[in-house]
């Protein structure tokens, strides 16, 4: 493996690098021009279709237009061109592309065949028709077929000024299409069928978005090839969804992480001969994939660890200010409980259980004895007597509202009781205030065995 | 035998060893709808291959073929992973996984280590089955190794099919029923997996890693349009898989002459014989074609005309206003608002049958058909009289609804119904529910 990363790190000089990055090249500025709208481009559409769950159709689209390539090109070459010209061999790519769309939907609409199959059958079918009438171009009189091959990988090297130049035109006008047509497409991926009943023409606007899509795959072909502006569409976007909650800031950021993917790949495939521009460009948006699957401020692993284990937190330090107080409710004092009684109250580990009271004792909820064991503090009264409260009056709604039976709140409550919102709990409390005086503590409605947990169980089951 | 035909024969030979050998979890890949893990885990190959050789760096096929069977694999895992850490859309992942695996392929391949032993983006995509067969040929090779390798995963396939088709078809169909069964459905998938990883990989080399994917879903899907039956899906896929193989390689011998050029590649031109297959069991499938689909539809909706131009001329009677302005064919199409066609073959019909006779084109109801037509308008006016007396609808809405039902009441269900609403002698509008016999 070292070998292969050797002969990429052939390094050029750093003016080189500079020169480059700030596009002094006339050559290299065109296509890095080009490259980056297209990511802006693939960034924003593809927020649309990820929302819409249709990420693969991308895939399909893009697969179907080879044949229009190949087919362009016969046709040029027989009505006496050299079958060289771009806007030709991408309009013939664009017309197959919406030819399999139709395709797509056909199968969709009218047969039992699930989307991945349909999905399997356009892609497969039309890539194979696609080989084969490459094959013929090839051997086609009068032209010559080599240069096809690109749009399969892509190399935006490959791309002459005059082809480049109008590209971030294209780019831009599926951006601002887009755009101006925000509001529509943000109905249409979150709640389609409300938008078809207050008389918006979804269909329209679901080819609509289609055609976008289709748009930015013939805009990609030459730089990124068929195979992988699939990645375009769908890595940018679904890295966007890692950070932000609203569909505004995600387009945003979509189609930022997809204009700096397409510059940086660019730039290093004009600096590296050999360096293929599409999968660059596709590795750079992966990576920042994996960054933001793993840091994103939304839904990033990260976060949501944190926000687990705060819960975790919040609800193993209740349990323990209630087991304490419960273990001394009726007698007036505040003793100390041992830690072996308190471990087998929960399925607490040791260690988890210090970790509880060493936080707890810093907040003064709790006193600790040189023997480990714990006694609740006056402020932990207080606190621990909240959820008791709390817990008990759970147990009371769920007897009395749910019919489940008083042996098996104790559970139920716990489950509840933690997680449901402050303007829930407030509702609830507001309902069952009426029932029971303020701070009135509620006796538990079911025998709070804390010595024997364990050895009762048997005799519960029974 | 010419050498020509002599290759053909081996093209079809190794082409149908993959169709077969793929409709096997292809078809378990259109039935629990994970087609585009085929496709994912197809693309996978060239990276798998990438980095078996930087890993061995020698070109032994068993080692290459371990790699990129490894990497199929990891494809499979990651699009969980992805899918679960990322809480996203399986689609979504996918597309993540795969297109970054392939593109780390393509960067791989394209170091000057790889590209000095020949092993490129194009061979693994394209797959070269045309010069696979030529070679077994100039080498007079009597059992080339493709025939073994095919034949060992098209062995291991059914055999793992065979041991698990119980298996497999309940979790197919039903994953939570076999959980529950003690079938864990998450095993049988990775078993599907490392089956298509194997397959996928065994058959690039021969029909490239794209048309790997038509040769799995295509004939599966058709399959799928053809039967309701698990067993029978594989042997229509095995079937199909063939006649693609079949038909494609002949077309891409004879096609591109007639247009003046010279044969394309064979792969190719049989995922568009498969493709081709698939769109003719689409229209034709008797079951769950357009065609017969929309036969049944235009049945429906003449049996559906022929009863309302009945049920007309009943009316008309009943009015007493039959004479020769009315009973013309275009007064009646132009009450009952039907196509020229469909009335003129409804009428047709109703003639042959004996219900209906013309006198100088005006028609009027035969005694048979007066006892169709009371029927009919007696169903009418009983359901006008339940749908306003038991469902409590407005009258002015019950006629829309009993115009619908009348078409699909049996005479039990009728005689049910006069009986509900207690033998009406008048329906809701006040016209008079005609008797059951004659009068």
């Amino acid at each position: 493996m070292n070998a292969a990363l050797l002969t990429l790190a052939a390094l050029p000089g750093w003016s080189a690098v500079v020169d480059a990055l700030l596009l002094k090249e006339h050559n290299t500025r065109v296509v890095v021009l080009g490259v980056t709208c297209l990511g802006l481009a693939a960034g924003v559409a593809g927020t649309f279709l990820l929302l819409r769950k249709r990420s693969l159709t991308a895939d399909a689209l893009a697969h179907a237009t080879l044949p229009g390539v190949a087919l362009g090109f016969i046709v040029m070459v027989l009505a006496g061109g050299s079958g060289k010209s771009m806007p030709g061999l991408l309009v013939g790519a664009f017309v197959f592309g919406l030819l399999g769309m139709g395709w797509l939907m056909a199968i969709r609409r009218t047969t039992r065949l699930k989307d991945d199959a349909a999905l399997g059958i356009v892609l497969s079918v039309t890539f194979g028709l696609g080989m084969a009438l490459v094959k013929i171009a090839e051997t086609t009189p009068g032209g010559s077929a080599a240069g096809l091959d690109r749009f399969i990988v892509g190399r935006a090297a490959s791309m002459l000024e005059a082809e480049a130049i109008w590209l971030p035109v294209a780019a831009v006008v599926v951006t601002l299409v887009a755009l101006l047509l925000f509001k529509e497409l943000k109905l249409l991926c979150f709640d389609g069928a409300y938008g078809a009943t207050q008389g918006w023409p979804t269909g329209l606007l679901d080819a609509l978005l289609m055609g976008l899509v289709l748009a930015v795959t013939v805009i990609g072909l030459q730089s990124v090839g068929m195979l992988l502006v699939v990645a375009l569409l769908i890595v940018p976007a679904a890295a966007a969804r890692f950070w932000t909650q609203r569909l505004g800031v995600m387009v945003v950021v979509a189609g930022v992480i997809g204009m700096v993917s397409g510059y940086l790949g660019a730039i290093a495939s004009a600096l590296f001969a050999n360096a293929p521009t599409g999968p660059i460009i596709v590795l750079l948006c992966s990576v920042m994939f994996g960054v933001s699957l793993v840091f994103g401020a939304r839904r990033g692993v990260v976060v949501r660890v944190a926000r687990h284990v705060r819960l975790a937190r919040r609800i193993g330090r209740q349990h323990l200010l209630r087991a304490l107080y419960e273990m001394h409710e009726g007698t007036d004092g505040v003793g100390h409980v041992s830690r072996s009684r308190l471990m087998r109250a929960r399925s607490w580990s040791a260690g988890q259980l210090r970790r509880l009271m060493v936080r707890l004792v810093r907040e003064g909820l709790i006193r600790r004895a040189a023997d480990g064991s714990a006694a609740l503090t006056e402020q932990g009264r207080v606190a621990a007597r909240r959820y008791v409260r709390n817990h008990r009056l759970w147990e009371m709604y769920l007897i009395e509202h749910a019919d489940i039976a008083p042996s098996h709140v104790d559970r139920d409550a716990d489950a509840i009781e933690h997680v449901l919102g402050d303007a829930m709990i407030e509702r609830l409390e507001q309902l069952l205030a009426q029932r029971f005086p303020q701070m009135a503590l509620p006796a538990s409605p079911h025998p709070i065995d804390f010595v024997d947990a364990r050895e009762t169980r048997p005799a519960d089951v029974r | 035998m010419s050498v020509e035909v002599q290759i053909g024969v081996w093209v079809a030979v190794l082409g149908s060893l993959c169709a077969v050998a793929c409709a096997v979890p292809g078809t378990l890949l259109v039935l629990r709808r994970q087609s585009m893990m085929g496709d994912a885990i197809s693309h996978t190959v060239l990276p798998g291959l990438a980095i078996a050789f930087l890993i061995t760096h020698s070109r032994d096929p068993l080692p290459m073929f371990i790699g990129a069977v490894l990497i199929g694999l990891l494809t499979a895992l990651a699009v969980q992973w992805v899918q679960r850490l990322g809480r996203m859309d399986s689609g979504t992942s996918m597309g993540v996984v795969f297109t970054t695996l392939f593109a780390l392929g393509i960067v791989l391949m394209s170091g000057d280590l790889l590209r000095s032993v020949d092993l490129d983006a194009k061979c693994v995509l394209y797959g070269n089955v045309d010069a696979a067969a030529s070679s077994i040929i100039l080498k007079q090779v009597a059992v080339p190794r493709e025939l073994w390798t095919l034949g060992g995963v098209l062995a291991m396939n059914a055999l793992l099919v065979g041991v698990f088709y119980k298996e497999f078809k309940v979790s197919a169909f039903d994953p939570a029923l076999a959980d529950s069964l003690g079938i864990s459905s998450r095993a049988m998938h990775y078993l599907l997996m490392t089956m298509t990883a194997i397959t996928t990989v065994a058959a690039f080399e021969v029909v490239g890693s794209i048309i790997v994917i038509a040769m799995l879903i295509v004939p599966a899907a058709t399959a799928y349009l053809l039967t309701d039956r698990f067993g029978w899906m594989f042997v229509w896929s095995v079937v199909f898989g063939v006649l693609a193989v079949i038909g494609g390689t002949v077309a891409a011998v004879t096609v591109p002459t007639w247009f003046g050029y010279t044969a394309t590649v064979s792969a190719g031109a049989m995922a568009v014989a498969g493709g081709l297959l698939f769109v003719g069991v689409w229209f034709a499938s008797p079951r769950h074609g357009l065609a017969s689909k929309y036969v049944h539809r235009a049945a429906m909706s003449l049996r559906v005309l022929r009863e309302d131009v009945l049920g007309l001329l009943y009316r008309l009677e009943e009015m007493r206003v039959v004479d020769h302005a009315e009973g013309t064919p275009r007064f009646l199409r132009r009450v009952l608002d039907a196509g020229p066609i469909a009335s003129r073959l409804a009428l047709r019909a109703l003639e042959r049958r004996g219900l209906i006779c013309a006198t100088a084109g005006v028609y009027a109801l035969t005694d048979a058909g007066r006892d169709r037509a009371r029927r009919l308008v007696r169903t009418h006016r009983l359901w006008e009289s339940y749908l306003a007396h038991h469902m409590h609808i407005p009258v002015d809405h019950v006629h829309g609804s009993a115009e619908v039902l009348e078409h699909v009441t049996t005479d039990e269900m009728q005689d049910r119904l006069a009986d509900e609403t207690a033998q009406p002698m008048y329906d809701p509008h006040g016209k008079r529910v005609p008797p059951a016999g004659r009068e």
